[in-house]
């Protein structure tokens, strides 16, 4: 596979399964406001995942379109991060798990906005505005439910203690990331790890959470060599109307 | 309609000389065509009644989140999704219009909210039929929220100042939902076959529910007099019905599909469609909770809300914390 594609795909794909969680809450959040929200967050996601695997699709050439790659590719053809794909669970692990993304994603589409591949430039310019937005009012979710009750606050501790070993596979460099480093395209994600830490840290303090004290990252899901059991459900669900009738257009 | 069955809490039309003075006035300036704003004098019987009606116009708005929301994440292509999930956001955004026009009248949210789920509140028919196939996210489209647009448009003249204004805005998505479902089921009708049975049988299970939204032939129903002339109702549900098949037809044939009534036929001398009405006693049965998703509609929302009161009390927990800590800062 060439790595520009394999790189694309990560982009999109975790785009695509965040925005397709994040796409479950919508009508049943805890209240108007955040159902709203939500919703403007999960749009924001399938709007990127459109540029990414357009893009993708443009550089693979076979003829196969973002919609073919989001619906018509199983599990272990997807390249999103792990983190992304476990279930909601709560309103708690979700913004946890978004806060956790967006730190991330804010320096890394900065960086990605100077990219040698000027499309990648294009992309990341759009997405960051959004990812600023996101981060600004997951961070200070992540605060407000940290600091709000005591039950809120286990929660949160809850749900940072469980995605904690996901988020280690942000920084977990391979080859395809430096072939993107070698090409100008990307720096390695392991370069922005200080940055994102400074973000966590700052914001679990002031969400009187405790960081875990493990550093054991799970992996598999942005190389696709194994991704957790909730993926294939995720995609029996999102995939099935394109299954049932090949080549239908709707 | 969204507010179908809002029973009027007086006794029906009061006649001029029976008013006291200030309610003789009152009806003066709505028969002058002014709004009523939230601090000027309305009656009781007013107020009470735009209470129930915005109330359930505002629940219909957020449980009918729920049978379009059942299909986000099955949603065919990417466009579609996006689509979707826009259109039940914009829904979520008309109840909390509908919510805050409804507070101005001085009844929270959360009182509202309790009142729909124990039932002393009600919300439209309509969205206690279940959504079954992709083709029902075009039949909703087209049928539902055209339903709703011949109730709201003429909502944007009714007296009360913010629900007339929140009707405005509302009015304005509406119409862009009814041309999104539209489109759904012209590409359905123009795919497969299997697509193409999808469209009849979304049709064929939505037109009399469809019909129904407007509640049963008001006439003689002096309630409904008392609201006309408080004009927060605007035409009978007759008309309204009437006007919603005479449009409806003509898109069922351009899109090739057949309306589920054999005895629908265009009568030259009254220059309408002759249709049959739905069946008044299946109607009533849903709204006495005997839809096919009554149970599962509230119980939905029930689960939402009791899962979502940990949220709602930290962030009033870490709000109250915060001014606190600034307070004692200064
Ligand atoms: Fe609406
Ligand atoms: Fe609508």
């Amino acid at each position: 596979m060439q790595p520009l594609f394999e790189f694309l795909l990560r982009q999109g794909d975790n785009a695509l399964v965040l925005g397709h969680r994040t796409s479950e809450w919508c009508g049943l959040a805890p209240a108007l406001e955040e159902d709203i929200a939500l919703t403007n967050t999960a749009l924001d996601l399938i709007g990127q995942t459109q540029l990414w695997l357009g893009y993708a699709a443009e550089v693979e050439d076979t003829g196969r379109s973002a919609n073919d790659l989001a619906y018509l590719r199983d599990a272990y053809d997807f390249r999103n991060l792990l983190m992304l794909e476990v279930p909601n669970e709560d309103f708690g692990r979700t913004l946890m798990r978004q806060f956790l993304f967006d730190a991330f994603q804010v320096p890394w589409l900065t960086a990605l906005q100077t990219s040698a591949d000027p499309r990648v430039a294009e992309i990341a310019a759009k997405s960051l505005k959004e990812a600023t937005y996101h981060l600004d009012r997951s961070a200070e979710t992540v605060v407000a439910l940290g600091d709000g009750t005591a039950d809120s606050n286990a929660r949160m501790q809850a749900a940072l203690d469980y995605l904690w070993p996901y988020s280690g596979e942000l920084f977990a460099d391979d080859e395809t990331d430096s072939a993107m480093a070698d090409g100008s395209i990307a720096p390695l994600p392991s370069s922005l790890r200080p940055a994102w830490a400074t973000t966590v840290e700052d914001t679990a303090k002031a969400a009187c959470l405790k960081l875990p004290e493990s550093d054991f990252a799970h992996s598999g899901g942005r190389t696709g060599a194994r991704h957790t059991e909730h993926l294939g459900h995720m995609l029996a669900v999102m995939q099935v109307l394109q299954r049932s009738y090949p080549g239908a257009v709707w | 309609m969204y507010a179908q069955m809002v029973k009027s809490t007086g006794k029906g039309l009061v006649a001029r000389e029976d008013m006291s003075f200030e309610d003789r006035a009152f009806q003066d300036r709505i028969d002058a065509g002014e709004k009523i704003e939230p601090k000027d004098y309305m009656p009781d019987g007013y107020r009470r009644n735009l209470i129930r009606q915005i109330g359930q116009h505002a629940h219909s708005e957020i449980v009918g989140q729920l049978p379009e929301g059942n299909w986000i994440t099955r949603a065919p292509t990417l466009e579609r999704k996006a689509n979707l999930l826009a259109k039940v956001q914009d829904e979520a955004g008309h109840g909390l219009y509908l919510y805050c026009a409804a507070e101005t009248l001085g009844v929270s949210r959360d009182e509202m909210t309790e009142m729909l789920l124990d039932g002393r509140m009600k919300y439209s028919s309509i969205f206690n039929y279940p959504t079954l196939t992709w083709a029902d996210m075009g039949a909703v489209g087209w049928l539902v929220d055209g339903a709703a647009i011949m109730n709201q448009v003429p909502l944007q003249r009714t007296s009360y100042g913010p629900y007339a204004r929140a009707m405005v805005r509302i009015c304005k998505e509406e119409s862009f939902h009814q041309r999104q479902g539209f489109h759904i089921m012209m590409a359905m009708v123009n795919g497969t076959a299997d697509q193409k049975r999808m469209a009849q049988d979304a049709l064929n299970r939505f037109w009399y529910p469809a019909l129904m939204m407007f509640g049963p032939s008001d006439k003689d129903s002096v309630h409904s007099a008392q609201s006309m002339a408080w004009r927060i109702k605007m035409n009978t549900n007759d008309e309204l019905r009437q006007k919603f098949v005479d449009e409806t037809v003509p898109q069922a044939e351009y899109l090739g599909l057949t309306i589920p009534d054999d005895d629908l036929q265009w009568n030259e001398d009254t220059g309408h469609y002759d249709f049959t009405e739905p069946d008044w006693a299946e109607f009533f049965e849903v709204i006495s909770g005997n839809g096919p998703c009554n149970v599962d509609r509230l119980n939905a929302r029930q689960k939402a809300w009791d899962d979502g009161a940990w949220v709602r009390e930290a962030m009033v927990a870490h709000a109250e914390k915060k001014a606190a800590r600034k307070q004692a800062a200064e």
